[in-house]
């Protein structure tokens, strides 16, 4: 039906950026960088569900507005998540992972 | 449909206008009357908890979207309770000098996450289902970092919103290969085109993953002892209960209505995450020396437990799973009652500082003794059937050597609890914590905590009420 890219080269791009999020979740030292891993895992399902709808279920829009609907949410917990990081700045004067480690026991 | 059908999301619609009206009162009162919007808030969340015992029609709205029934109703009304011993236990908290400028935000974010849940158990399809735990996930983070100008409590709410976030992500990439597999969201059309391919296998593996998080299980569960330590106390109690309860409650209805088909799977995996939980929370529990730590991951723990009800996948296991979560809040929101009251005449919660506690308030102690006994399970209190039932049920599925490390995990929380107990009756002190009065909303929360574990133990009524509503896998 669909002339151009296939369905699993999308699938491929979207795995690729949901692992690359994790990994840079786990590794990255920085607290503004680590929020950003996690809208790149949270934009690779938006791939998936709007790549699936369209290939596999065009007659039906939940995909879509399943993705509308992450991205909406993502910026809620983005705004949140920055809200804490300037108040982590506040208290310590970094926001290293390193640094915010007053309970390790 | 016509409005009166709206009727049937009553809770979620009486909590929001609840939640908006203590918004209003707090901008319209001076600043002689704040102190007034919270009694008030209480007042009406109370008449809000009876309100919600009267029967809702059931149905479903919003082309299936949202539905609800008894079962369903019932699981709102536990929370509910548990969310008014909350509300009274962080009511003298709030009222301090250092919550002058901030004290209704707290009751209007609590509720903003009680909404949430209550969308959340009532979901019909994977998109109310993922608004629901994300409404009840992210003012969660904002509570937890309530303290700000303390660094532990800012320390716990960037730990919590960033761990919510990647579950929430890992959720939503299992999700979307469910979506991929069966091509739709809507739980009954997802159980019809389920089956066993790999693709869908893994999709649920995610799903599991990132429900794991949110009930703390033990690969996922590094988040919950910072997050419970930084965060005020009120906060923890909730998290640790009503939190932990809803997100339950919604796991164990998909589990038994959704992924029936591949139900061999899931078994399998909650046997091996079930020991896992239940043994490295006890093991790590024995060597706190905070109180709150210790309860965190006591809760931990506990968690191991309840998936001995869901494993069984009967109609016996959902309801034993029901009540364990109500026996479960009313002891461990009794233990975080007492911890609080003292943190908040006092701001001690090491476990040192409570030795001698008995000579000086003898009744804290006892309800102490008694909550960590109904933990623990302890008969005759209402903690020893709860476990009881759950381990019943995982027996009646064929579970035996899970019930035998169940029953050996037991034992070995029962010497952590026994610590706190040791601590305060027998341990000699020369500055025990001075003896104080508590406010009237922190005894009236301790005294609901106390009838409802010595009730719940002898007035079986609840349990069959629970047990008539439950399913199971069909």
């Amino acid at each position: 039906m669909h002339q151009g890219i296939p369905l699993h080269y999308f699938l491929i791009v979207s795995t690729l950026m949901f692992f690359i999020g994790i990994f840079g979740f786990l590794t990255r030292r920085n607290l503004i960088t680590i929020l950003m891993s996690i809208e790149l895992i949270l934009n690779s399902v938006n791939i998936n569900f709007v790549v699936f709808n369209r290939y596999l279920f065009p007659h039906k829009l939940q995909g879509h507005f399943f993705s509308m609907i992450v991205i909406a949410i993502a910026a809620a917990e983005a705004a949140v998540a920055i809200a804490i990081i300037i108040n982590i700045y506040r208290n310590f004067r970094s926001i290293e992972v390193g640094k915010v480690d007053e309970m390790k026991h | 449909m016509n409005l009166s059908d709206l009727m049937i999301m009553r809770h979620e619609l009486l909590l929001t206008l609840l939640a908006v009206s203590i918004l209003i009162m707090d901008l319209g009162a001076g600043p002689k009357h704040r102190y007034l919007v919270l009694p008030v808030s209480l007042i009406l969340f109370f008449v809000n908890l009876i309100i919600g015992f009267l029967p809702v029609r059931e149905g479903t709205l919003f082309g299936g979207m949202y539905h609800t029934s008894g079962l369903i109703i019932l699981m709102k009304n536990i929370l509910n309770i548990g969310f008014f011993i909350v509300m009274l236990q962080s009511f003298t908290w709030l009222k301090k000098e250092e919550n002058k400028l901030k004290m209704s935000e707290f009751y209007v974010l609590l509720l903003a996450t009680l909404i949430g849940m209550n969308f959340m158990i009532s979901s019909g399809d994977f998109l109310m289902f993922y608004l629901g735990l994300e409404l009840a996930t992210i003012p969660m983070a904002a509570l937890a970092a309530y303290v700000h100008h303390q660094t532990r409590s800012a320390e716990a709410g960037i730990k919590l919103i960033l761990i919510s976030a990647l579950s929430s992500g890992i959720l939503l990439f299992g999700l979307s290969m469910i979506y991929g597999t069966t091509g739709s969201i809507f739980f009954n059309e997802v159980k019809a085109a389920y089956s066993s391919e790999p693709l869908q296998v893994l999709g649920f593996i995610f799903f599991f993953a990132g429900m794991g998080f949110k009930i703390s299980l033990v690969p996922f569960h590094l988040w919950t002892a910072d997050v419970y330590e930084g965060a005020p106390v009120g906060v923890t109690s909730y998290l640790s209960v009503i939190s932990k309860g809803a997100a339950v409650f919604i796991f164990i209805l998909v589990l038994y209505t959704v992924f029936t088909s591949i139900d061999f799977l899931w078994k399998d995996l909650t046997y091996i995450i079930a020991v896992l939980t239940m043994t490295i929370g006890n093991l790590f529990a024995l060597r706190q020396k905070n109180l709150k730590r210790l309860l965190a991951f006591s809760s931990i723990a506990q968690a191991g437990f309840i998936l001995l009800g869901i494993i069984a996948g009967s109609k016996l296991g959902m309801a034993s799973v029901i009540y364990f979560i109500l026996v479960y809040i009313f002891s461990n929101l009794g233990a975080f009652g007492v911890v609080a009251a003292i943190h908040d005449h006092t701001g001690k919660e090491s476990m040192d500082d409570y030795n001698g506690l008995y000579h000086t308030n003898p009744r804290l102690s006892l309800l102490m003794m008694l909550s960590l006994f109904s933990l623990a399970g302890i008969p005759p209190v209402a903690g020893f059937f709860g476990k009881f039932f759950l381990f019943t049920s995982a027996a009646s599925g064929g579970y035996y050597w899970l019930v035998f490390i169940a029953v050996l995990n037991a034992t070995i929380s029962l010497y952590y609890y026994l610590l706190v107990v040791k601590a305060m009756f027998i341990n000699k002190n020369d500055h025990p914590i001075e003896p104080f009065s508590s406010d009237i909303t922190t005894r009236l929360g301790l005294l609901i905590c106390t009838a409802g574990i010595v009730a719940l133990g002898f007035y079986n009524t609840v349990y069959e009420l629970i047990n008539k509503l439950s399913i199971g896998i069909n």
